[in-house]
């Protein structure tokens, strides 16, 4: 083939622009199949100009070189993605006779991620409260007596360190069977006012069955500063239960004890199956009710233990299980799927 | 704790409502009420039957044949299994066709040859109680056909009461009334037992004192605060009146005999525990209260208990006959043969009560409430109402003169409550005459503090002075009374107004923020967040792990020291339900031991723990489709992940350099070598930031059909809380590509290449990436070839060949030089 006009490296680019062009037009499998071996094969136009290269001097040789790259890329994009045209075209003109393309059949889809039940309830648990001027705490898991008992006013040898069923790790250190200590850590570091809510790990020693965990989640939660008073605190507790459970949910204040609230307060709201109407409803045992949270007014004593002037603060506490409130809100009858990892449980709460 | 409405009726009978509106009442007044159960419904059947002879049955050796009154003009014949037929005696009987509750028919049947008409009936078999030994003797007052619910004083309801730690003053029936009636304690009346009201002349010593032929010494004062006994003598043990057995059994209690129910009704009434001895066995007429020595006691419940000095004692001059507010002794028990008994009524120490029933292994009735603290001054009335009792029910005679040792307590405790108190706390505005108002029903009595009546209500503030009954053992503080007044004035009728707030001097914990980051950068890479036990074997620990001292079993003995072996073993389960492609991760803390400390500083916790990030990943790289089988993730991709993860979440910089050293750390990464070859490490600023890579075949129990198992962890601490992010102008110039293919010698790695061609290039240099990697016999010589996209820009102009044939000469020659790589012509 004889030089046509312009520099190898000018020739080159041409035929990759007209080779592309050609192919772009191809009708059918044939015609394309000729315009491949027009440009692209053995002894094809491509194949020709490359050959001229070796007749260059040297110093022109790297740019021929590079130029037939580019031209010979060109070529074969331009052929994959006609080749790929035409078989669509062809499977749309085969079926054209009969159907359409089956589009029963599933798409490509891609895994599918997804957050813990139980992380979305402490999530969801956060957001309510931020409303109310919360923010999160933490603290460890590994605690000592102090934090975990005495400064919550817990004498570790009154009957009420009986409900605390403790994981000892050494004389006076524990892994923490509640995340009240929180409280008392975050007050020792800041004055008040204080809003915290602190989601969290806490232990106890109950064997695993369908409603123990010997680990949970518990989340804290702590308001102190001056003027916070009962009413304050029951109102709060509703706005969240009613941002939580809903609207028609209705929540109900019963005196309890823990030690470091007074007065306290169990917590139930109506049952989300039943609708208060108990019966023989399972989830609520026929109350109508069910228990979320151990509550109360911050007992002066954990004021004392960390610094605060208890004539002047007041505040309340509150503790909940958000995995029982998942099982709750999900319908979960036993506790140890939330701890399997089993990809088929977590998959049913996976997506945005 | 069991309570019956009929008895608290009794005690004040201005309680109204039925058994389910005191429940309620209670449970938002007080402590919750767990179930409300009728004692004594359908028993419409059943009437009382007197045995007028009973002889044996002819064909079985243990049944016997009765012939029963039942009020009716003709006698009925009945086949009872019992062994405690009483021919006279009064039993419940049930007529051949009635029901029994519980929904049991009885007919007539033959029973060994001879035909039963109906049945005599326990009280298990009447849902009375839980006795099923014989049937139910009745009190002899009763006449044959009378219904029996009548002749029981049924109906009645049983109220069983969760109470809380501090309320033990509900742990009776005088307690519970109080909360109950509207006039509460001033409407209380003690029903008449019968008995001479037995007043009396006490003989009193500071830890001892003798009166009618018995001494008393309180030997370890801290063990017991007060001691009182009484002695009756001649007495006559049989079993109680019906009344007496049928208030116990309604409240749950098993009726033994008169005496020993005298004292549980007692307990029951008043919340004291009371204990009586067979005076006859109590050697040297003298009862000791002392700490135990290396000395054996049988119990009342058959168990024999080896004493270890840490259990407080009453002994004889022999030996031990009780254990302190726990529980009797055998040999002392009151039987059959017993005449003369000492009644004790005593104040044990809360503390030791505990120590002694822990150190027994016993939990019962007394040890329950003198480890919660009993009423210390009620000891007179609850023995004088017990002797009363035993006296009307079992005969004999009390001594005059009766022994109390110990320190007297005051009747009442004062606590002062400002109303200002109950206003900054309840919010409520309650004026002292309204405190009053739900205080006083309680037992407790309100003055004014102020010298000047009215002057503190002038300031806003009434201060009151409250006389707190003995029964009120958790009434100490001012805050106490807060709660009583909060409690009696019903949580729910306080206003729902939500109040203005100032915001919290708390910043959020960056651990939140992280974690947040974290989770949504691997949900988007299409993760699953699992949450795992944080108890593991100690075979899945690595470095110091931390033991728990008294585990729930040797497979959850230790705190895991990483996430990735746990992550495993939640890999292994799914394996186990024929998962093949799992995706999982969790953030959660992992433990170890702390170093010695390095400064000599002050280390209150010998332990560490920290939070991090825990990825597994096996199986397809995206779910299978019909198009095509689907490829195993391999170690690219993982690579792949950690790369964009440690971009992302700033956590440093991927790099083979698995050998870094993270000894030094309290919580070493992959101190252990769950992970086998391809093991690759994140580099950050403070160290190692986290390690992936292949996990090892020896690290899981993986199926033949699994695919390999990629794991990846990290330090939550490491990511950063945000990326910086600004705004850099979009290029207005053209881009100019070019493509490098070499080859390397080996041990010469991709990075080096790369660092090789970003030095020898100028800032025209905008991006290098390897597109093609080829290793192969025909280039030889364990030589690699690799094939780099690189990507030449000017901000201001538009490159021209000579500019980037100038870079590619500088970047060529740079490779040639120090890498001696081979450029391959193009």
């Amino acid at each position: 083939m004889t030089p046509s006009g312009g520099s190898l490296p000018e020739r080159l680019e041409e035929i990759g622009r007209a080779g592309a062009a050609a192919f772009r037009v191809a009708a059918d499998p044939e015609a394309l199949e000729a315009v491949r071996i027009e440009y692209l094969g053995r002894s094809g136009r491509l194949a020709d100009a490359l050959a001229e290269i070796r007749k260059l001097p040297p110093a022109g040789r790297r740019a021929a070189g590079q130029a037939g790259n580019r031209a010979k890329k060109l070529l074969q994009e331009a052929l994959a993605a006609r080749t790929a045209a035409l078989e669509g075209g062809e499977g749309k003109a085969r079926s054209q006779g009969r159907s359409a393309a089956d589009l029963t059949l599933p798409g490509r889809r891609t895994w599918t991620g997804g957050v813990h039940p139980v992380t979305t309830v402490i999530d969801e648990i956060c957001d309510i409260f931020r409303e109310l001027g919360f923010t999160r705490a933490a603290g460890p898991e590994i605690e000592t007596e102090w934090y975990n008992f005495t400064a919550l006013n817990i004498p570790l040898d009154h009957p009420a360190a009986d409900m605390h069923d403790t994981f000892y790790l050494a004389d006076g250190v524990l892994l923490r069977t509640h995340t009240s200590p929180v409280q008392a850590r975050t007050m020792e570091r800041h004055p008040p006012p204080v809003r915290i809510l602190a989601p969290g790990m806490a232990f106890r020693r109950d064997p695993f069955d369908a409603s123990h965990a010997p680990a949970f989640e518990q989340i804290e939660g702590l308001a102190v500063d001056e003027g916070i008073d009962f009413v304050e605190f029951r109102a709060s507790i509703e706005y969240f239960v009613r941002r939580f459970f809903g609207l028609s949910t209705r929540a109900r204040f019963r005196p309890s004890y823990f030690p470091f609230t007074e007065p306290s307060a169990e917590v139930d709201v109506t049952c989300h199956i039943c609708d208060g109407a108990g019966g023989s409803c399972a989830p609520c045992k026929g109350t109508g009710w069910i228990e979320i949270m151990g509550s109360g007014m911050v007992h002066p004593a954990v004021f004392e233990a960390v610094g605060y002037d208890p004539e002047k603060v007041t505040g309340y506490a509150f503790g909940m299980g958000p995995a029982r409130i998942a099982m709750l809100r999900y319908r979960i009858p036993d506790i140890r799927l939330l701890y399997e990892g089993d990809v088929g449980f977590l998959e049913q709460f996976a997506g945005p | 704790m069991k309570v019956s409405v009929n008895w608290l009726r009794a005690l004040a009978p201005d309680i109204e409502g039925t058994a389910e509106e005191l429940a309620a009442r209670l449970s938002m007044r007080a402590v919750p009420v767990e179930s409300v159960e009728d004692v004594g419904a359908g028993l419409d059947d059943v009437v009382v039957g007197r045995v007028v002879s009973a002889v044996k049955h002819p064909n079985a050796d243990r049944l016997t044949l009765c012939a029963v009154d039942d009020g009716s003009e003709a006698q009925v014949a009945v086949v009872c299994g019992a062994p405690n037929v009483v021919e006279g005696a009064l039993y419940p009987y049930v007529r051949p066709g009635a029901t029994l509750p519980g929904g049991f028919r009885i007919e007539s049947r033959e029973i060994r040859g001879e035909t039963s008409h109906g049945m005599l009936c326990s009280e298990r078999e009447l849902g009375l109680g839980r006795d099923a030994a014989g049937i139910l003797r009745l009190g002899d007052g009763h006449r044959p056909g009378q219904p029996v619910a009548e002749a029981l004083g049924l109906p009645d309801a049983r109220l069983e009461l969760e109470l809380s730690p501090n309320r033990i003053d509900l742990a009776c029936h005088v307690g519970v009334a109080r909360e109950l009636s509207p006039t509460g304690e001033g409407g209380i009346r003690l029903p008449d037992v019968g008995g001479p009201g037995w007043e009396p002349e006490w003989v009193d010593g500071d830890l001892e004192a003798e009166a009618a032929g018995v001494r008393i010494e309180i030997q370890s004062p801290d063990r017991c605060r007060r001691y009182l006994a009484a002695i009756v003598r001649g007495v006559t043990v049989g079993p109680s009146p019906e009344w007496l057995a049928s208030r116990l059994r309604a409240a749950g209690a098993r009726p033994i005999n008169n005496v020993v129910d005298s004292t549980n009704y007692v307990l029951l009434e008043l919340n004291q525990p009371l204990h009586a001895f067979d005076l006859s066995k109590i050697e040297g007429s003298e009862i000791l209260v002392r700490a135990a020595r290396d000395e054996p006691i049988t119990t009342l419940d058959g168990a024999e208990h080896a004493l270890s000095g840490i259990e407080t004692v009453i002994a004889d001059s022999e030996r031990p006959v009780a254990l302190a507010g726990v529980m009797g002794g055998a040999d002392s028990e009151v039987g059959g043969a017993t005449t003369d008994i000492l009644i004790e009524c005593a104040a044990f120490d809360p503390l030791h009560t505990r120590s002694t029933a822990r150190a027994a292994g016993l939990a019962t009735d007394a040890s329950y409430r003198f480890e919660r603290g009993i009423d210390e001054t009620g000891l007179e009335a609850a023995l004088a109402r017990c002797v009363d009792l035993i006296v009307a029910t079992a005969g004999g005679t009390a001594e005059a003169s009766a022994v109390r040792v110990g320190d007297r307590p005051p009747a009442t405790r004062e606590v002062v409550l400002r109303t200002r108190r109950v206003r900054q706390v309840l919010g409520l505005r309650l004026s002292g005459e309204q405190i009053a108002g739900l205080l006083v029903p309680l037992g407790l009595r309100l003055e004014p503090a102020d010298e000047e009546p009215g002057a503190g209500e002038a300031a806003g503030s009434e201060t009151l002075r409250v006389s707190v009954p003995g029964w009120r053992v958790d009434i100490a503080r001012e805050i106490d009374l807060v709660e009583e007044v909060a409690r009696r004035y019903g949580y729910d009728a306080f206003p729902d107004e939500l109040r203005s707030f100032r915001p919290s001097t708390v910043p959020d914990d960056p651990a939140w923020g992280r974690a947040e980051r974290v989770r949504r950068a691997l949900v988007a890479r299409g993760f699953l967040e699992a949450r795992s036990a944080s108890f593991v074997a100690e075979e899945l620990t690595s470095g110091s792990p931390v033991p728990l001292l008294r585990p729930l079993s040797s497979e959850e003995g230790f705190l895991r020291t990483d996430l990735t072996p746990v992550l495993l073993k939640r890999l292994e389960h799914n394996f186990t339900r024929s998962r093949r492609d799992v995706r999982l991760f969790e953030i959660g803390s992992v433990f170890g031991r702390r170093p010695e400390p390095a400064g000599g500083g002050e280390v209150d916790v010998p332990f560490a723990e920290e939070i991090r990030v825990g990825v597994v990943l096996t199986g397809r790289r995206t779910p299978e489709h019909w198009s095509g089988e689907g490829s195993d993730l391999d170690v690219w991709d993982l690579k792949g992940i950690a790369e964009g993860l440690a971009r992302e979440l700033g956590l440093g910089e991927v790099g083979s350099d698995a050998d870094a050293d993270d000894e030094t750390a309290a919580l070493p990464l992959g101190a252990r070598d769950w992970l086998g070859e391809d093991t690759f490490r994140i580099v950050g600023e403070g160290g190692t930031a986290g390690i992936g890579g292949g996990v090892a075949a020896a690290a899981l129990d993986a199926p033949p059909w699994s695919a390999p198992v990629w794991a990846l962890e990290f330090r939550l601490e490491s990511v950063a809380l945000e990326t910086e992010r600004s705004y850099r102008p979009l290029p207005t110039h053209p881009a100019v590509p070019r493509d490098l293919a070499l080859t390397v010698p080996p041990g010469v790695a991709g990075a080096d290449v790369e660092a090789v061609i970003r030095e020898a290039a100028s800032d025209r240099l905008e991006s290098v990436s390897l597109f093609d990697l080829y290793e192969g016999e025909s280039i030889g010589e364990d030589r690699r070839s690799l094939a780099w996209r690189l990507v030449f820009r000017a901000p201001d102009r538009t490159l021209t060949d000579e500019d980037v044939e100038a870079e590619m000469a500088a970047i060529t020659s740079a490779l040639e030089g120090r890498l001696e790589a081979r450029i391959r012509s193009s």
